[in-house]
């Protein structure tokens, strides 16, 4: 699967929703830390509605979301408040979130809004207890290195986390979240993925981003030429980014050619359903015969599209049935699958029979409760009339490996108001000249190659590992590059697979650590042992001498001498040659209580002495 | 100034920006970029393009079933219904009952509806005069054929408003006060459910004045809560309005929308007349007492016909406080003491202090609520002069405010 893209005229963008390592949230004063949700210490639910704008009408995402009224649930806990249960007015903007957003923007060039506006953009999907997003755009117009436009930058709080199905947990809700977005200039999968691996780099240059999965979420937006706008959604890993652009493209040449073959066939959706209930009375097919209701569309001219594959495990059937969804149902059934799932040969014709299909259509059916099953084939009439014309412009989720599914329609522009409960923020041009830019991580990986002699590749997981701190600090105290970054990215990421709890154990002991083996006081070989001390929390100095106490030179020859007398044979017979295999004997007893190079030293000087 | 809606575009960060103009504040003027967003610019870097565009009206037509029970809506100005324009931002307030119907699609499998919009003011601008309105347009929907009332208001003052009616109205049918805690422009908001239930319970047996608000933060059940003893205990949940000793008189089950009523609840008395009694002293005060009050507070209300005092504990005040009391009943001012715990019932007679508010003239307030208490002796002092009366008046239960007995909480 590889295409031309210019020659389809792909455009990408993408947007960069990054969650901010403030101490307070961005409309309350709790803290942005995630809990387990065995630990909530609260439940409540709510009913969500769209309300009506000033044209009668209600947001079309909104009305999609709204066709199964039901309870949201969410879990609070002893880190949330009144604000995140949406029963109190929010706090004024969080002005350290504010700051950082503001950073970003500087690094990219951009021209800070002169008065900042929070909104509340419509969503009802549960993710808010409000019913709408409080977000806030802060900066206009950058540009990175390579040339590609930033569009904008906005503020926006976290939404809460959903647990299963209605269920939603209220930690995360709330967390400030820096939206970047950038025009659609990306004309290669490969293109995006730099460019949000450099916005990436250039987040966590300030240091005061949250990290690990899920804290840092794309959306990607894609076109073809003769495609449409389509807005995939929660990309959470960037070695992903390229398929997903990829696959998208895929889907819409395919999308389009069904469109070419629906047309060239004259095909055509019926007006009507039918009632095929009857028809599945004595079917082997459990869920059709538990079903109280089954409903049947006849898609003329449809045969052999519905199941054509329009992604990796995505066929037009799957699109359907992701608008039947949203009625409630588990999902639909359609001739170019059948027979199969315990529907028989037989069944099959009747039901052909039953609609007036004939070999150049497609029968889809639905079962669930009648309600749902009518509210369903609307929805699987209103898809199969969209392949009419290719590609429909659409919101989708990523699902695992790149390819995605419908969620819901691109919403539309006019679905924000203003949140009046939050007072406008104006950024002076004194304050935003004022932001002091923070190293780039890649500008500081070259500093530490030139500065201190590191090897380009350590210097690039050094800068991006959360010890790079601890790092400068011990080079500053004249502990070796290699020796620090060694021990902070390898030895301790080592200690950490076999158990060891390396959140425990101290910078400062560490960083100690580190300069007491550079003056020789404490064995290179001791390293881990007393890392693994530090993690149980145990003393550095309590450590050290439990793990390592200090050897003296004259405690190493006299374990050295015992070695030889008891091989003294071994040793006239190997003569020099004795010293490697003794050398293993001697690091064993002393478990680098002693520096290899002083056992070394000795071994060879006694060793001299008996030959 | 421009007219909100104005068609502009904004040399903005080295781009010409097509916006909608929204307003000015504090000396910028806040655009709507057609992202949605609103920012606020110099109002020099705007130029127009075209005039605000006609707000056109809403198409959807509402159909009112003539089957159903007859309910009348009465706006003060409290919102439990709006309308957001997402072109300019503006969240508009609707009062009418199409409106207020097309905003709740619901209401109209309830009831037929017709609405009288007899204020739009913030609730804490509520006035006496206000209340006289009010109670005698309930009357009047009563006379005409309202089998039930809903009264939309303010949520800061509505519990005064309730219990004042109550009082003014001595009504054979439901009438229902309700508000929303959470704004109505937001999808979460409380007003639908809360609009629904007190639609429900004005469609009941009741035949009170009652409040019907969310009984706790989840969208599960309203309760509703008799006028004379409900008072708002939270500034910002949904849950705010609480019956203050006694439980509610019923509940509203959602999304169902089945009613149960209390034994204590009172009923329904069809082919009864409702009976307006509607005139109130206005020249009546609410004080609460707290330590180190300077006397001189009393004093203040000189001349006055009434006052209630909220005092701590059984009802009690400074020993300075008793003798400018004192000259308040002297000069033939009504003063009723009520407690600031707000649960329990007043006691004069334990302590040394309250037996000298007592011979000071101090009227017991029994288990009244200070604020229920005070809009009681606004209406008491209106329909007699007699302070005799008054004070027999004030020691009687009128309309459930206070029990004989107080509820033992189990
Ligand atoms: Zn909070």
């Amino acid at each position: 699967m590889d295409f031309d893209y210019a020659a389809l005229g792909l455009k990408a963008g993408i947007e960069i929703h990054q969650q901010l390592d403030t101490a307070e949230k961005l409309f309350c004063h709790c803290p942005t830390v995630l809990r387990d949700v065995e630990e909530h210490n609260g439940e409540f639910f709510r009913y969500l509605r769209a309300t009506v704008s000033e044209m009668g009408e209600i947001d079309r995402a909104a009305r999609e979301e709204m066709m199964v009224m039901r309870p949201f649930s969410y879990y609070a806990y002893d880190t949330t408040c009144l604000v995140e249960n949406d029963e109190e007015p929010p706090a004024p903007l969080n002005p350290e979130a504010l700051e950082l957003s503001l950073t970003i923007a500087k690094m990219m060039g951009m021209t800070p809004v002169e008065q900042v506006h929070v909104m509340r953009k419509l969503v009802i999907d549960g993710s808010n207890t409000s019913g709408f997003q409080r977000t806030g755009l802060v900066a206009l117009n950058g540009t990175l290195p390579t040339g590609e436009r930033i569009e904008s930058i906005c503020l926006e709080e976290e939404a809460a986390q959903r647990i299963k199905d209605q269920l939603f947990s209220l930690d995360r809700l709330g967390i400030p979240l820096a939206e970047i977005t950038t025009a659609p200039d990306m004309h290669t999968p490969e293109a995006v993925k730099s460019v949000a691996a450099y916005i990436g780099m250039l987040l966590r240059s300030t240091m005061q981003v949250k990290r690990g999965i899920g804290t840092i979420r794309q959306d990607v937006n894609v076109s073809i030429a003769e495609g449409a706008r389509v807005e995939i959604k929660g990309v959470q890993e960037l070695r992903l980014i390229d398929e997903v652009v990829r696959r998208e493209v895929q889907r819409q040449v395919n999308l389009v050619a069904i469109k070419d073959k629906l047309l060239a066939r004259n095909a055509s959706v019926d007006e009507g359903s039918h009632d095929v209930t009857a028809l599945f009375k004595e079917t082997g097919s459990s869920i059709l015969k538990r079903a109280k209701a089954i409903h049947a569309v006849c898609l003329r001219g449809f045969d052999g599209l519905v199941g054509c594959e329009i992604q990796p495990g995505r066929r037009l059937g799957s699109e359907m049935s992701d608008y039947a969804r949203k009625c409630g149902v588990g999902g639909l059934f359609h001739t170019d699958e059948l027979p199969a799932y315990g529907v028989t040969e037989d069944e099959v014709a009747a039901l052909r029979e039953a609609v007036g299909a004939g070999p150049n259509d497609c029968v889809v059916l639905v079962a669930d409760t009648k309600k749902k099953v009518i509210c369903a084939i609307g929805q699987i009439r209103r898809r199969a009339e969209m392949a009419f014309l290719g590609v429909p412009e659409e919101t989708r989720k990523m699902l695992e490996e790149g390819s995605s599914a419908y969620m819901r329609p691109l919403p539309g522009a006019a679905r924000m108001y203003p949140e009046t409960d939050v007072l406008p923020v104006t950024v002076t041009n004194a304050y935003y000249d004022a932001l002091v830019l923070p190293e780039l991580l890649t500008d500081k990986a070259g500093r530490y190659v030139q500065e201190t002699g590191l090897d380009a590749s350590l210097a690039r997981q050094m800068v991006y590992s959360r010890r790079c701190g601890l790092f400068e600090e011990a080079v500053g105290r004249g502990v070796k590059s290699a020796l620090a970054a060694h021990t902070l990215l390898g030895t301790l990421k080592e200690l950490s697979r076999d158990g060891a709890d390396i959140a425990a154990v101290p910078g400062e002991a560490l960083i100690d650590l580190l300069v007491r083996v550079e003056t020789g006081t404490v064995a290179k070989e001791a390293i881990p042992p007393v890392i693994r001390a530090l993690s149980k929390g145990v003393d550095l100095g309590v450590a050290i001498s439990a793990v390592a106490p200090s050897v003296s030179r004259e405690e190493v020859r006299a374990i050295i001498c015992a070695a030889i007398a008891e091989r003294e044979e071994f040793v006239r017979e190997q003569g020099m040659r004795a010293v490697g295999p003794l050398m293993g004997v001697v690091m064993k007893e002393l478990r680098g209580r002693a520096d290899g190079k002083v056992i070394s030293e000795l071994l060879k000087e006694e060793v001299g002495k008996v030959v | 100034m421009m007219e909100s809606g104005t068609q502009v575009t904004c040399r903005y960060a080295g781009t010409d920006f097509d916006a909608t103009y929204i307003t000015d504040r504090d000396g910028m003027a806040v655009i709507k970029l057609n992202n949605g967003y609103n920012i606020g610019v110099d109002p020099a870097c705007l130029t127009v393009v075209a005039p605000a565009e006609a707000v056109k009206g809403v198409g959807m037509v509402v159909k009112q079933d003539t089957s159903l029970p007859q309910l009348s809506i009465i706006s003060t100005g409290g919102t439990i219904a709006s309308r957001v324009d997402y072109r300019t931002g503006a969240v508009t307030s609707q009062f009418t009952a199409d409106d207020i119907m097309r905003a709740i699609p619901g209401l109209a499998d309830i009831a037929q509806f017709r609405s009288d919009v007899l204020a739009t003011i913030l609730s804490e601008n509520m006035t006496p005069a206000i209340w006289q309105t009010l109670a005698t347009s309930i009357c009047d929907e009563i006379k005409n054929g309202a089998e039930g009332v809903m009264v939309t208001h303010g949520t800061d003052t509505l519990a005064y408003s309730a219990a004042v009616i109550s009082f003014m109205l001595d009504t054979p049918v439901p009438v229902v006060f309700v508000g929303s805690q959470r704004s109505a422009d937001r999808p979460s908001s409380d007003n639908v459910m809360n609009g629904l239930a007190s639609a429900a319970a004005a469609t009941s047996d009741l035949g009170e004045v009652a409040v019907v608000m969310h009984s706790s933060t989840n969208d599960d059940t309203c309760a509703i809560h008799r006028a004379t003893r409900v008072r708002k205990m939270h500034t910002s949940r949904r849950d705010a309005f609480r019956s203050i000793g006694m439980a509610p008189v019923g509940s509203v089950a959602y999304p169902s929308l089945d009613v149960t009523l209390s034994k204590d609840a009172v009923r329904r008395r069809p082919d009864t007349e409702p009976v307006l009694s509607a005139r109130l002293e206005e020249k009546v005060g609410l004080v609460t007492f707290y330590p180190g009050m300077n006397p001189d507070v009393i004093h203040a209300f000189e001349g006055y016909r009434g006052l209630v005092v909220s005092g701590t504990g059984l009802g009690h005040t400074s020993a300075l406080v008793i003798e400018a009391l004192r000259s308040l009943t002297d000069a033939g001012t009504v003063v009723v003491m009520t407690s600031q715990c707000l649960n329990g019932r007043v006691c004069d007679r334990v302590y040394d202090t309250g037996r000298d508010l007592l011979a000071a003239g101090v009227l017991e307030g029994e288990n009244m609520l200070p604020e229920v208490a005070y809009v009681k002796l606004m209406w008491v002092l209106g329909q007699t002069n007699d302070t005799e009366e008054a004070a027999r008046l004030m020691a009687t239960p009128l309309r459930g405010e206070f029990g004989r007995c107080s509820d033992n909480g189990f």
